[in-house]
């Protein structure tokens, strides 16, 4: 049904920011405090407070609009956006309407079919509102109750152009848009707490029309999974309407994750009737060009930046750079491996296979576990020079990982240093051979598998200390005798 | 310009104002004036003039992101028509 129309998405996304203290007042932003705790006058919104803006949450949303391509406005001002609810101590809140701070950018995405430009409109700064809580329980069914906590904590509102196509590709961009505040260090980008949310419009219309259908607004999206089950369930639901004969309404509907589905939010025409008007209380913001220029000079490697450099400049194959730059931490983890020395290709292997599988074993991030990058490229070391066979270094490895030793230690205490005097191998290799004539004749007369049973027995009797290329080589030539 | 009865109705809604009937009738008429009075602005030729935002000529008035601190939740609480667990209660919401 849904290959009849074509779908179109716009998302609007609110990046909490990861500054100290609230967008208008020196409360702390804190995640998880007791209710009402991190309040004041200016985010309660009592008579006479004034709001003074945090200087840091401009930085952010410069830094945030120079990542993704926009244009830094020169001017910005501040507007009220006015209506009640119970989390809005103030009845309106601050947010930027006409002149916002950041304009004009964009990000690409792959698809299958390519690269794609997707349009953003602007960035916004505002502030948040409280948090509303529905108590259970006999005594408090008749009430809600308020926290304002989260009141005036510091978001953007990243608005995007309707270029989107799918959920596909709104999960791409959400998932790219996301790294790159993370990278930024502007937020910590957790979906669960709230920190990176989405609302999606989303409209369809019959494949080649030009003009946009009419389009709802869902809300409540806090998972990428979450976000392709709203679009696709509101492309059928749309669908379906106008399959009926009926049309879209432009509402906000709430996607409720238990049901997979979306319902209206019971919309109030009038309440998006929201009188916006510059702010008296904030000044405007003038941001010179100098200082755009001293925040781009400042901005961290982005990770399509780190992608294309592990590739081009450390030789990585496109799959390693792109899960090692999925996440921050772990990229900079590779990256102090290849500072101290690693050989790139090396360090990504342990990084994405032993180091990878014990971290999600434990259920720890890379920052908090014991092989810190100067031990792991210790034990590379060890391997590169031969001390160790890539076997007796996986041993190294786990006790590493349990004890945050020293790959040398390990290796003395352990006994794991491997053997490469061809001396001793060869010794191992003559009894082997001695020891097992019906095998060597079996061999000789053209079965290539059994050299893998003499390997297995030359290494065994080393205690699995012999150096396998020797072992390898050696028995080529004893074998041919 | 005529401010209706029924826009009197929708700003008082959106205000969140129980307006009697002769209330709304005065308002109206009220507002019909004060929109007359400023519509003389509409004769002023303003092409090629910045909007103005503010009427005082500044920019930039920033705070360091230091913390500072907040009120004591019972004295917050202290305000509150009704509250409980050092929450704010309101009349239930539903969204």
């Amino acid at each position: 049904m849904s290959s009849k129309y074509e779908v179109v998405i716009g998302l609007e996304v609110h990046v909490q920011l990861q500054t100290q203290t609230k967008i208008f007042c020196g409360c702390s932003t804190r995640f998880g405090s007791e209710p009402n705790t991190q309040t004041c006058p200016v985010c309660l919104g009592l008579p006479g407070a004034l709001p003074v803006l945090n200087e840091k949450v401009v930085e952010f949303a410069i830094m945030a609009g120079l990542a993704t391509n926009c244009t830094i406005a020169e001017r910005s001002i501040f507007a009220r956006k006015n209506y009640f609810y119970p989390d809005l101590p103030k009845g309106y809140q601050i947010s930027q309407f006409e002149e916002p701070i950041c304009v004009g950018g964009w990000l690409d995405i792959e698809t299958e079919t390519g690269s794609k430009r997707l349009g953003i409109t602007r960035i916004h700064m505002e502030e948040d509102a409280g948090k509303l809580l529905h108590g259970e329980g006999a005594a408090s069914g008749r009430d809600s109750y308020v926290d304002l906590n989260r009141a005036c904590t510091p978001l953007l509102e990243v608005v995007s152009e309707p270029d989107m196509r799918s959920a596909d590709e709104a999960i791409a961009y959400l998932k790219q848009l996301r790294q790159i505040v993370i990278y930024l260090g502007v937020s910590d980008g957790n979906l669960e707490e709230g920190s990176f949310r989405c609302d999606a419009n989303v409209s369809i219309r019959p494949w080649g029309q030009p003009e946009y259908g009419t389009r709802a607004e869902i809300k409540n999206i806090n998972s990428f999974r979450f976000i392709k089950q709203a679009i696709e369930y509101e492309v059928e639901r749309q669908s379906e309407l106008i399959e009926d004969g009926g049309r879209v309404v432009q509402e906000t509907r709430l996607y409720d994750a238990e049901s997979g589905t979306t319902r209206s939010m019971r919309g109030k025409e009038e309440a998006h009737d929201y009188r916006y008007f510059p702010d008296p209380d904030l000044v405007p913001i003038e941001i010179s060009r100098a200082r755009v220029e001293e925040v781009r000079a400042a901005l961290p490697e982005l990770p399509l930046a780190k992608l294309e450099r592990f590739v081009s400049e450390l030789g990585l194959p496109v799959r390693d750079a792109e899960i090692l730059i999925a996440e921050q931490e772990i990229a900079r983890y590779f990256d102090a491996c290849v500072v101290a020395g690693a050989q790139p290709k090396a360090a990504a292997n342990w990084i994405l296979g032993d180091l990878s599988r014990n971290l999600n074993n434990a259920g720890i991030s890379i920052t908090a576990c014991k092989v810190t990058p100067a031990l792991l490229v210790g034990m590379l070391q060890r391997i590169d020079d031969n001390t160790i066979s890539g076997k007796q270094a996986k041993v190294v490895f786990e006790k590493m990982w349990e004890s945050g030793t020293e790959a040398d230690t390990i290796i003395d205490s352990e006994g794991l240093r491997q053997v490469s005097d061809s001396g001793a191998i060869e010794g191992f290799v003559t009894a082997i051979i001695a020891a097992n004539p019906a095998q060597v004749a079996d061999y000789k007369s053209g079965n290539e598998k059994i050299f893998g049973f003499f390997v297995g027995q030359v290494m065994k009797a080393s205690k699995g200390q012999a150096n396998p290329a020797t072992v390898n080589e050696l028995l080529k030539k004893k074998l041919a005798e | 310009m005529k401010i209706t009865e029924n826009e009197v109705k929708k700003v008082a809604k959106l205000a969140k104002l129980t307006l009697s009937d002769p209330d709304i009738e005065r308002m109206a008429t009220d507002m019909d004036a004060m929109l007359a009075y400023v519509a003389t602005l509409a004769s002023l030729d303003t092409d090629g003039i910045v909007p103005t935002a503010h009427a005082v000529p500044m920019a930039n008035a920033f705070r360091t992101d230091q913390l500072r601190p907040s009120l004591e939740r019972d004295a917050v609480m202290a305000a509150a028509p009704k509250s409980a667990g050092g929450t704010f209660r309101v009349p239930k919401v539903i969204e």
